[in-house]
């Protein structure tokens, strides 16, 4: 099974590089673009043995002890095959 | 005898400039701790210099706090050892959840390498006990220093008078100019609630001889070595 760990900074962030990629792109004439946030995504295979609800909750474990810190960060996943 | 560890993390790069001071600058007995042991050698105080331990991998200092010399400094630390992580040290103190908040990247998104002015708060510390003046001028080199704490918690850190350091002027006034890295009230570096970490971004062994420009960081160092031998390591 294989589940990718979104980690962004929490809303109430300042993200400077998003800030920074969102005036480049206004600078190319994306001007559509409201905000950018820049994040990180981690794919992590597992083993076939575990069932889908297993493999969630080891997920929302090592995203909150280690993929993300929780005083600036937040995580979202999905398990994609 | 005052005996001092520096811990070396793969990565770590201020570890031999920490050791140095307190070797032969401070004149501690002092050792090497190794990130997979975990035996802490007797020391009375711990040192974790400053870097890029495991290459500032998923987050700066987030590998270095899962290793097992810091299951001993967190024992350490919760005893009431003497603690001072500096630069990617404080990182590794944060994200050990031995200090509160976070360091994110520089506002301005630089590695800034320069001398700074950092106001002194309290001189009643482990740390500060001899600090003859009010502002000390010692160097940053770092990218991600940015203070960040909640709102409700950061109230709390200034009520328990937990900012140890804040930038500032050269006379001691707290101004935006004057804050480097956009940190949150200007704070350069903070201590637990009981006092007995420290972690903070400028780098006081960098400062700590007339030859290096300025020996303001010394005094941190004298002010350790007071505290423990009042304790009565001495």
């Amino acid at each position: 099974m294989i589940a990718r760990v979104y980690v962004n900074f929490k809303k109430t962030i300042l993200d400077p590089q998003g800030r920074t990629i969102k005036k480049t792109l206004e600078s190319l004439g994306y001007k559509d673009v409201l905000d950018v946030r820049q994040g990180k995504v981690f794919t992590l295979k597992f083993k076939d043995s575990l069932s889908r609800e297993q493999v969630e909750e080891i997920i929302k474990k090592i995203g909150r002890d280690v993929l993300s810190n929780p005083v600036i960060e937040e995580f979202d996943y999905e398990v994609v095959e | 005898m005052i005996k001092c560890g520096v811990v070396i993390f793969p990565g770590s790069n201020c570890d031999h400039d920490a050791y140095h001071v307190s070797k032969h600058v401070m004149d501690f007995e002092t050792v090497f701790l190794w990130h997979k042991d975990e035996d802490l050698k007797g020391c009375d105080f711990i040192i974790i210099p400053g870097g890029f331990s495991y290459g500032d991998y998923l987050r700066c200092g987030a590998i270095a706090s899962f290793s097992p010399i810091m299951k001993s400094i967190k024992k350490f630390a919760m005893d009431g050892g003497i603690v001072i992580g500096i630069c990617n040290g404080f990182q590794i103190l944060l994200e050990s959840s031995l200090l509160p908040g976070a360091l994110i990247k520089n506002k301005n998104l630089k590695f800034i390498c320069k001398f700074v002015d950092i106001r002194v708060e309290k001189q009643d510390t482990p740390f500060t006990n001899s600090c003859t003046k009010k502002v000390l001028r010692i160097p940053i080199a770092h990218h991600d220093g940015c203070y960040y704490l909640e709102q409700s918690e950061l109230d709390e850190l200034e009520k328990n008078g937990q900012v140890l350091f804040r930038y500032s002027t050269p006379d001691g006034e707290i101004t935006e100019e004057a804050n480097p890295n956009g940190s949150l009230n200007n704070i350069a570096g903070i201590t637990n609630r009981e006092g007995n970490v420290l972690g903070m971004m400028p780098h006081p062994e960098r400062a700590s001889e007339l030859i290096l420009g300025s020996f303001d960081g010394k005094m941190i160092f004298n002010s350790v070595y007071n505290f423990l031998k009042k304790k009565g390591n001495n």
